[in-house]
């Protein structure tokens, strides 16, 4: 059962030694640092606007049923079908109803985690449909057959020459170190798709409930395409991307723009609230927007961090974190990587396989403080520790506890205790970093500071 | 029961135990902030004047790198769009029927393909530019806000490599709130089943975070005002 736990640590050590790919990140998210204080700092009151949106998101999770009702009920009056699942088979089985029953040959996906969560392409690939991610980096990792390394920018721990060399193979492309050029390769090849595929499939940012739309916010256009020219249209978005009211949108759009990629804002925000409607020439015949629960629920039960359901998928609280920074995306080995990660992957499979995530912190509190919505992230991988402990507690551990407390509440067994040690040390120096040696899970990356012959409470009593 | 009734008896049963209210991890003691309403006071700047938004407009479009051309007279707009054609020496146009494209586009002497009645989707993606009216412009953003109804429908404005947008002055809008305001006024009740705020041309960042223009979108974005 420990099986993720060891993979995550031997990556991780693996990953934190790579000089090279420590310093791709830091390039990666130099700029951004600087652009994103930029934008905030031309907000007139970012902290005021955090706690306002941290506000609309609370009461909008926190009525969730009505505001599903209301979303549901608005999309589907305006001719689009609806679908509720409460598990990732589920949402695949619906896709793939709807994919088989559209008899479709291709199929053109813009990016969408929700996606990534319930593994749409393996289980429409196996089912032999043809899908191509449209979005460059989600583009990129896909021929690359391995999952996106960040929630926001999937590629960045390529350089170009890498990307160059992997569309030379799978694109028979010419080599260029060109990032232009390597993006027109990818903008020629893409194209063909959109115009030919039957079925396109996007993710959502955000559900308005008060008007029964899906917001899907992105750079490059591709999203835009994929919901203009296929004749059928699929949606998946787990149920916690409601917002009330299509107002909100006018704080959370740039706010997610600020957050995720330091821009004022994106360059496309877009709201569909149907498939084409009469005295409308273009856009799907229909539309399928299909709702996730896989787990979201369970969360939602959880009082004390369900704000973690809050989350706008912004990245954020990766970009701040030193341990994201150092392991880097791959090494959590789930959807959702960084602190958001590794707040609610336990709560989504499972607290004891991947309560180590919890430990994948230094407790400092930059997620928190760069979060949009102002999630406790940090506070909540405390409480995924406590809850993992008092789920599975550590018979040694507790043993070991109880014995110091014991030593530690008797001054006779304390100065017995402390004499004992400074007598033995020299017997751990024997064995230190190996096998036999009891200090051994500190001692392998760091020093022990020796005790002291004589103890600060002795020196003052025998003072001169 | 459906998966429907489902879900929404997890949630009932989920939410029957309050939640903490925002920030009572941190020192915020208040919880009367009245959400929205105070987005204006939070957002970025926009001055008073109408001189000072365009001013901002002209401004952010320059930073996104879409080409915004002020111009006073219906005339200087058609001159401004037949120095684009020949400066992109355009071939095929794309276009809808509106007010402004209606009096402008058919001087451009060029074939015309309208999206606002059933077109070939091979033969726009084979135009040079999409030339497309719009409902507002944000000042506060450098945005464009476009919908099916009042932008020839989804594709026009991305499809094609150049996107042209004819606008009048008075629909410069000062921010984002004014923004959705408008949409709810004009079309409440009845929204077109796409709405988008187009801010510069398509970008992407995703190789090494440098950006390229014309990811999938159009290259260029040309904003005509008068």
């Amino acid at each position: 059962m420990t099986t993720f736990a060891t993979q995550f640590t031997e990556q991780a050590k693996r990953m934190t030694r790579d000089l090279r790919h420590r310093q791709i990140i830091r390039t990666a998210l130099h700029n951004y640092e600087i652009v994103r204080d930029q934008r905030k700092a031309a907000f007139q009151d970012w902290p005021t606007a955090r706690q306002a949106a941290a506000e609309t998101k609370w009461e909008a999770i926190n009525h969730l049923d009505q505001h599903l009702v209301a979303f549901a009920d608005k999309l589907a009056a305006r001719g689009t079908k609806v679908h509720w699942a409460s598990t990732g088979a589920q949402a695949r089985d619906i896709i793939l109803g709807i994919v088989r029953d559209k008899q479709a040959r291709s199929i053109v996906k813009s990016k969408a985690m929700t996606a990534e969560e319930i593994h749409l392409n393996e289980a429409l690939e196996h089912a032999g449909f043809d899908v191509v991610e449209s979005d460059l980096g989600e583009f990129i990792v896909q021929l690359r057959r391995e999952p996106p390394y960040h929630i926001v920018f999937p590629a960045m721990h390529l350089t170009r020459g890498e990307i160059s060399e992997l569309f030379q193979r799978e694109l028979a492309s010419a080599p260029t170190d060109n990032p232009e050029e390597l993006t027109m390769i990818a903008r020629r090849v893409l194209r063909k798709k959109y115009i030919t595929a039957d079925i396109g499939i996007t993710g959502a940012n955000f559900g308005i409930a008060e008007t029964g739309m899906i917001s899907i916010t992105e750079n490059e256009g591709n999203a835009r395409l994929t919901a203009a020219l296929p004749k059928t249209m699929i949606t998946l978005l787990g149920i916690e991307k409601i917002l009330p009211r299509i107002e909100d949108l006018a704080m959370f759009l740039p706010m997610l723009a600020v957050a995720g990629t330091g821009q004022s804002l994106t360059c496309y925000n877009t709201l569909y609230g149907g498939p084409r409607q009469p005295a409308e020439t273009d856009g799907p015949e229909e539309f399928h927007v299909v709702l996730l629960d896989n787990h979201r629920t369970e969360l939602l039960a959880d009082a004390e961090q369900r704000d973690a359901l809050h989350c706008i998928r912004c990245g954020a609280c990766l970009n701040v974190c030193p341990i994201f920074r150092n392991v880097g995306g791959h090494t959590y080995n789930t959807t959702y990587s960084g602190p958001i990660g590794s707040v609610i992957t336990p709560h989504l499979r499972g607290l004891q396989d991947w309560k180590h995530l919890s430990a994948a912190s230094s407790l400092c509190g930059a997620c928190t403080e760069a979060c949009p919505v102002k999630i406790d992230l940090h506070h909540h991988l405390l409480q995924n520790r406590r809850n993992a402990a008092a789920g599975k507690p550590a018979f040694f551990e507790r043993l070991a506890y109880r014995i110091f407390g014991i030593v530690a509440n008797d001054p006779t067994f304390w100065s017995l205790a402390k004499k004992l040690v400074w007598l033995t040390q020299p017997l751990q120096k024997l064995v230190q970093g190996s096998a036999l040696d009891p200090a051994r899970a500190w001692t392998q990356t760091r020093d022990l500071v020796p005790v002291a012959r004589e103890s600060f409470k002795d020196w003052w009593r025998n003072r001169p | 029961m459906t998966e429907r009734e489902n879900i929404l008896a997890r949630v009932r049963e989920a939410l029957k135990v309050p939640a903490p209210l925002p920030g009572s991890h941190d020192d915020v003691r208040s919880h009367s902030i009245p959400p929205v309403a105070g987005a204006r006071q939070w957002l970025p700047k926009v001055g008073d004047s109408f001189e000072d938004q365009l001013a901002l407009f002209a401004k952010n479009a320059l930073g996104l790198k879409a080409d915004f051309q002020l111009l006073n007279l219906a005339e200087e707009m058609r001159q401004a769009l037949i120095r684009l054609r020949d400066s992109g020496s355009w071939k095929r146009v794309a276009c809808h029927s509106g007010p402004l494209t209606d009096a402008i586009c058919p001087m451009l002497d060029r074939p015309l393909l309208r999206t606002d009645r059933p077109y070939d989707v091979q033969a726009l993606e084979a135009c040079d530019v999409g030339i497309s009216e719009c409902d507002a412009l944000v000042a506060q953003t450098g945005s464009v806000l476009v919908t099916s109804r009042s932008a020839g429908g989804r594709a026009l404005s991305v499809l094609p490599p150049h996107h042209v947008v004819l606008a009048r002055r008075e629909q410069l809008l000062p921010d984002l709130p004014a923004a959705f305001e408008l949409l709810k006024r004009k079309y409440a009740g009845n929204y077109p089943s796409m709405i988008s705020f187009i801010t510069g041309p398509s970008r992407t960042g995703d190789i090494e975070r440098i950006l390229v223009l014309g990811a999938h979108g159009p290259k260029q974005l040309t904003v005509l005002c008068f």
